[in-house]
């Protein structure tokens, strides 16, 4: 069996190897950023909740905190916003809200 | 004054053996041949190479270290091409580690360098630890060297998440400028479907194309002499090097090496969709 693959192999094509370079390195990259996601993201996560929520109240740079924690099979992103103390007119917003 | 234009790069790959520093002394000498000043600064403290690389090993008197350390001042450190007036190298220390570079040692050098220099090249260490962090941090722009292989490609995947979220840009929300260099590129490996094709690498790692620098004896030949690439007589590698610098100054250049692989390419797919059939 063997001479007969060995004399078979010649005329058999071979998986060409950059193909099986190009499917394993697609594997390893997809969970290579989904392991070390976290970090990427998270910097231009925050710049871009602090540009958001800019557009709507005062926020002060530092009173954003977000931080993502990684469990054995989930992960939990947690935003920590504290927002300034509400002034008198926000506060009217507020029962007009209430009153509908 | 700092130059309103004045450009830090870095050349990274994650991986070591690869070729920054090669790439590092090619694109530096060839921005300095059109005629921009241009540093090449190694950060690779403790296993410098780019003076042997770049011909200057002999001309050594203080490093990087010396002057973030203030044993010596910037111009003393400085060494000058002798090929180019507007060439320098700012060589790597020898004998201190890695930690000897702080950031705010490398700012400051940095920030001196941005009065003098359009450029700034930084040929950064393999790896992703201090030093690497280092070279990184303040680039504008970034060139991810890599070759067709799979464990180079997998650290220049790693690399651009750090180019992502670590450089002082990525902490102000802005994403920086990363250019993909393939080196080592064999167009006639890719077609016997023995190495990755430019395509397969791009699909991968999702960056802009600089150039491909082929697998050539005139960079071994450079090397040897301690001569730049592109300081060299003319060759592929040459050629390619400078359509690299081409596109990086922001010019259209249809590559003549990209057309050996294109022509090559298109013979492959017709073998292929000749077995199809």
């Amino acid at each position: 069996m063997n001479i007969i693959r060995k004399l078979l192999g010649g005329l058999i094509p071979q998986r060409k190897s950059a193909k099986m370079a190009r499917e394993r390195l697609q594997i390893v990259v997809s969970h290579q950023r989904n392991d070390g996601g976290d970090v990427d993201f998270l910097p231009r996560l925050r710049h871009e909740l602090l540009t958001v929520l800019c557009k709507y109240v005062k926020v002060d740079k530092d009173q954003v905190n977000v931080q993502l924690q990684r469990m054995d099979n989930c992960s939990v992103l947690e935003l920590n916003i504290t927002l300034p103390a509400p002034t008198k007119s926000s506060l009217s917003e507020l029962d007009e809200v209430k009153a509908i | 004054m700092v130059k309103p234009n004045s450009k830090v790069i870095v050349v990274t790959s994650g991986k070591g053996g690869v070729g920054k520093t090669t790439t590092s002394a090619a694109l530096g000498a060839e921005l300095a041949n059109r005629g921009y000043k241009t540093v090449v600064v190694d950060f690779d403290i403790g296993l410098r190479n780019l003076d042997l690389i770049m011909g200057c090993e002999r001309r050594v008197i203080f490093d990087f270290v010396n002057v973030i350390q203030k044993d010596a001042n910037l111009a003393q450190a400085l060494i000058r091409d002798k090929r180019s007036e507007n060439l320098y190298i700012l060589p790597a220390s020898q004998t201190r580690d890695k930690d000897a570079l702080t950031r705010e040692g490398v700012e400051e050098i940095l920030t001196e360098l941005r009065k003098e220099f359009d450029f700034i090249v930084c040929d950064s260490p393999a790896g992703i630890e201090r030093g690497a962090l280092m070279a990184l941090y303040f680039a504008d722009e970034a060139v991810v060297v890599t070759n067709p292989e799979v464990s180079s490609v997998r650290d220049s995947d790693r690399i651009i998440g750090v180019l992502n979220s670590r450089t002082r840009h990525a902490e102000q929300g802005h994403e920086i400028k990363k250019h993909l260099l393939l080196t080592r590129y064999s167009p006639s490996r890719v077609q016997r479907g023995e190495m990755l094709s430019v395509e397969d690498v791009q699909e991968i790692l999702a960056i802009p194309l600089l150039g491909i620098i082929p697998e050539s004896p005139a960079v071994l030949n450079a090397s040897n002499q301690g001569v730049p690439v592109t300081f060299g007589a003319v060759s592929d590698a040459k050629r390619a090097y400078q359509d690299a610098v081409a596109r990086l100054l922001g010019e259209v250049v249809e590559d003549t090496s990209q057309k050996g692989w294109k022509s090559m390419l298109l013979g492959g797919l017709r073998l292929f969709s000749r077995s199809a059939v």
